[in-house]
Order: C-alpha cells, then structure tokens, then sequence
C-alpha cells in the first residue's frame, strides 16, 4: 500500500477508527517519550515495567464494569505506584525487590478478576496486544487531556525532577520534598503508561516509555535537546508503525515498537559521539574532528584550577 | 557568636548511638577537618549539622537559629558518588542546580541565579569548561563542580565530605589551597577527610572523632598519641603514629 493509499483511508469517513488510533498512538508516544528521557536516565525501567503491568487489574476492573478503561487502569497504577514508592523507605528489601512483588502481584489479581468476565479472551489480547478499532471517542479527549496535564507537569517540575535525578542527597539538604516529587514522578510515568494502552498493548508500553528516550541519549549529550528528540522519535515510531500495520495487516502494537526499536539500533551504530561506527572510525584514525575534541580535554588543566 | 555551633548533639541510627557529647563550634575564617575511621559518624555528623537526620538530644545552631534542610546558609558537598555523573547536562547546569532551594517549586533561574552561578565557576576555576558535559569531567574537575554548585547559594558554611579521596596529590594539593582561599573569603568550612597528610597540611583546626569527639586543636596540639590510637582504634605500632610524629 502506497502512503497516498494510506491517507485516503485516513480520510475515508468509513475508517473513523483510523485517524483516531493515529492521533492516539502519536499523543501517547510523545507523551511517553517526553516522560521516558526521567525514566531512562534515573534507571526506573523496572518502575516503568511494574505500573505497565499494575495498571491490568483497573482495567480488568473497568471491563468487568463496563466503566471506562483508562480511569480504571490510572487508578490501579497510581495505587501500585504509591504503594511502591512507600514500600520502598524500608531500607531492608531494595526498591527493585518491593517492584517484582507488586508487579506480578497486581497482574495476578488482574488476571483473576478479567477471568470473572465472560468471553474475556477477545478482552485479553485486546489489553495486551493493543488494538486500533473500538476506541470511544471519549478517549480522544481523555488521551489529550491527560497527555497536556503530563507535559505541564513536567514542564513545572522539570528542575527539581532533574535536581533528584542528580543528586537525592543534596537535594535533600536543600529542602526539596524528595518524597513527593518521586511520587509525582511515578504517578506521571503510570499516567503516560494508562494513556498508551489502547494502541500498544500492556506487553509493549514498555516500549514507548524506554526505546525512544534511550535512542535520544545516545544521539545527545545534552538534557534539552534529548527531552525533544525523544518524543520526535516515539511520534515518527507511531506513524511509520500504524502505516506499515495498516499496510500489511500486522498488529499495531508490535508493529510501532519494532520502528522504534530499528531507530534505537541506528542510533546505536550511527550516533555522531557515542555510536559504534564512530567509535570505531575513531579507533582507526579517522578524520581529526575527533582527534582534536579529545586533545583538548587533555590540554585543559586535567583537574587542577587554572592559574 | 559561632557561624555553626553543635551543642550536646546525641544520634541514633537504627536504635543504635551513633554520635554522643559532640560539642563543635566553627567561626568563619576557619577550615577544620574532621577525621575518624569508617562508622566514626562523620558522615552522620554533617546530615545531622544539615537537619538530615533526627536528632535524639542537643541542637545544631546555624548563625544563632536551630538548622533545618533549605537553609542557605550552608553549604553541603557530598561525596563524589552521590552524584550521577552519567546525566545529560553541563558543568553549568549542574551548578545552577544547587539554586534550586532557593529559587522554589515551579520558579525558572533569572538573571541573578545566572550571576551567582558564573561566580560560583569562576572561583573554582571553572569558567572555561562551563559548557562541557559532567560527565567527561576528570576526578578534581568534578569534585570543583560540587564545590561550585554549594557555592552558587553563596553560602556561610560549607560542609565537605571526603573531598580528597580518590584524587591524586596534585589535585589534593589545589582543591586544598581551594579551601584554604575559601576560608580566607570569610567561609566557614568543615571537610571530613581520611587523608591525614592533607588534613594537616592544609586545615587549621583538627577533630578527631569517634562517636564521640576525641581532640579538638591545631594540628601541633595533637601530638600525644593516644589520642590517634583512641580515635582509630590502632595499636601503638601502627604507621599512623609515625605520621603523627612526623607532624
């Protein structure tokens, strides 16, 4: 299927459910990837991985209710986000520990409350693989709604999430609530999670919070230009993936996260700085640039202050 | 009027006493170290000093008012690990995170914040590298950028921890006349260290400690050995008295 093909069914009023999965699918991936650059370079993926998983109980509530899914699963993973986060100040069983208790802990339960449900294995694949058709409308708006709280928030935030990132100590000393801006941070992280459900699926979300953020670290050494990149990256993911799912008829799910994986391995091999190719080009003498960035890190005073 | 005076300070840690008696004042001008062997309660002594952690009996006096976390008038240096050097950002941004308590939630950095920060640099010498990513930073340059983010609240007090571990004599020997100027500049600085060379090379003022404090002088008022074997708990062989000797 050519890309003109593909926007006259976007177009095509008897394929409503396309647009609207397109417009889901990029809000979330950007959303996610703005998010995800916090997660990748504090080491949350665990953390990420456990809401993903702890949101499937709400959901399975909602189904079981007929409520609607994205409330339902906010809430289970906010509650597991908490109970993480207060777990996690006893210092006698480490945070990742409190992490795996609950996460297998909370798709237990989801699992055993979607089984209640008759005709739940349609359901089931449905949570975890994703889907394009049978979004409401409503979701539409609760996706952008909640995608423009995130993004404020984080904009809010944004110095004291990176002065905890930095440094939990010192922050500390500096009276920043450290508590609370990590529960903040994990509720964003659940939230961003619970909005992307619908296209990716509770496997893959994972994805979307981790790929794109770590494919931009390794294009930026700079925080702002990673926080912009990373969304671009997850938003192109969505696209070319929906495209090429529509096309071939794959599940779109796994489809989005495949782009998103290719664009990480590119990045890995062709990063200006830190890719491999660069690397190695480096290694066997490439053109000075390199050579030249690298001699004067050496020719400043290593660690001594400058007369 | 003490710039920091610690007063009767009791600490327990885990229902086990960690800190005991402690009296310590600290005028500017002063630079004292504070030695002790591991789980002496160094490190216990500065979160206590900085309000991070309870404390069971005493106070901790900040320029005359009780010490709680937010106060600008200290500032804090933790080890070189507590920081993650892998993040995203320069050398200036780090600097400007330690404004953060001042400037409060939801607030952006404005001209003075900038201000403070590029003076914080430019005593640490660090002006020329403001640009460059933490994280292709040497050990001394790395340790200057925390010294420089403490110094960008332009603080009374500062509080160092182990500043000198891990560098070589060299940068020991620069990151020490560092403290010294910053004494000078009417600081008054605190710094836990095990390098007992440095500590008396470069400190006015020693305390040795040990849960409780030990000695308190100039380094030529501790000769008597005792008071090494007492606070580290060696025998009277060890090499650390020839060192003290040789004091």
């Amino acid at each position: 299927m050519s890309i003109t093909d593909f926007l006259t069914d976007l177009f095509n009023p008897n394929l409503a459910f396309l647009p609207k999965a397109l417009a889901i699918a990029v809000m979330s991936s950007i959303v996610c990837g703005v998010v995800g650059c916090y997660v990748v370079l504090r080491g949350m993926a665990f953390i990420g991985d456990a809401v993903a998983h702890a949101v499937f109980p709400g959901i399975a509530v909602a189904f079981v209710l007929q409520g609607s899914l994205v409330l339902g699963g906010a809430v289970a993973g906010v509650a597991t986000a908490l109970l993480i986060a207060i777990f996690a100040q006893n210092r006698r069983v480490k945070e990742d520990s409190i992490i795996g208790v609950f996460l297998v802990g909370a798709f237990a339960l989801g699992i055993v409350i979607i089984s209640q449900a008759p005709g739940y294995a349609g359901s089931l694949q449905q949570f975890l693989f994703g889907s394009i058709t049978g979004i409401p409308d409503r979701d539409l708006y609760v996706v952008g709604g909640a995608g423009l709280v995130i993004l404020g928030l984080v904009l809010a935030l944004h110095k004291e999430f990176v002065a905890v990132c930095l440094d939990r100590e010192m922050s500390r000393s500096m009276g920043l609530p450290v508590f609370w801006l990590d529960i903040v941070l994990y509720v964003l992280v659940t939230l961003a999670v619970v909005i992307s459900l619908q296209t990716i699926g509770n496997i893959l979300v994972l994805a979307l919070l981790i790929t794109p953020a770590a494919a931009a670290r390794l294009l930026t050494d700079r925080l702002g230009a990673m926080m912009l990149l990373s969304p671009v990256i997850g938003g192109l993911a969505a696209v070319i993936g929906l495209f090429l799912s529509w096309s071939y008829d794959t599940p779109v799910g796994g489809t989005i996260v495949l782009i998103a994986t290719a664009i990480f391995l590119t990045a890995w091999l062709l990063a200006p700085r830190h890719g491999l190719l660069a690397k190695r080009w480096r290694r066997v003498g490439g053109p000075g640039r390199t050579d030249v960035t690298r001699r004067s890190s050496l020719s400043t005073p290593a660690s001594a202050p400058a007369p | 009027m003490s710039e920091l005076k610690v007063d009767q300070l009791e600490v327990d840690l885990g229902g086990r006493p960690v800190l005991r008696d402690i009296h310590l004042c600290l005028d500017r001008g002063e630079l004292v170290g504070l030695l002790g062997p591991n789980g002496a309660g160094k490190t216990t002594l500065l979160r206590a000093i900085l309000g991070l952690t309870g404390i069971r009996a005493g106070r901790v006096l900040v320029g005359g008012r009780p010490s709680r976390p937010g106060r600008c008038e200290i500032g804090y240096v933790p080890q070189r690990h507590e920081f993650t050097w892998d993040f995203p950002i320069s050398v200036e941004q780090a600097v400007m995170s330690g404004r953060n308590g001042r400037l409060g939630l939801f607030r952006r950095p404005g001209v003075s914040d900038w201000q403070a920060v590029n003076e914080a640099l430019d005593r640490v010498q660090l002006v020329e590298l403001r640009r460059r990513p933490v994280g292709e930073l040497s050990g001394g340059q790395r340790q200057r950028v925390l010294v420089a983010r403490a110094l960008a609240l332009a603080p009374r007090i500062l509080l160092l921890d182990e500043p000198f571990t891990g560098l070589d004599m060299p940068t020991q020997e620069l990151l020490g006349e560092l403290f010294t100027r910053l004494a000078g500049e009417e600081h008054a600085v605190l710094m836990t260290t095990h390098d007992l060379v440095a500590a008396v090379d470069t400190c006015s003022r020693l305390v040795l400690l040990n849960g409780r404090i030990i000695a308190d002088g100039h380094p030529t008022d501790l000769q008597d050995a005792t008071l090494w074997t007492t606070t580290f708990g060696v025998s009277d062989t060890s090499p650390l008295l020839k060192l003290v000797k040789a004091i």
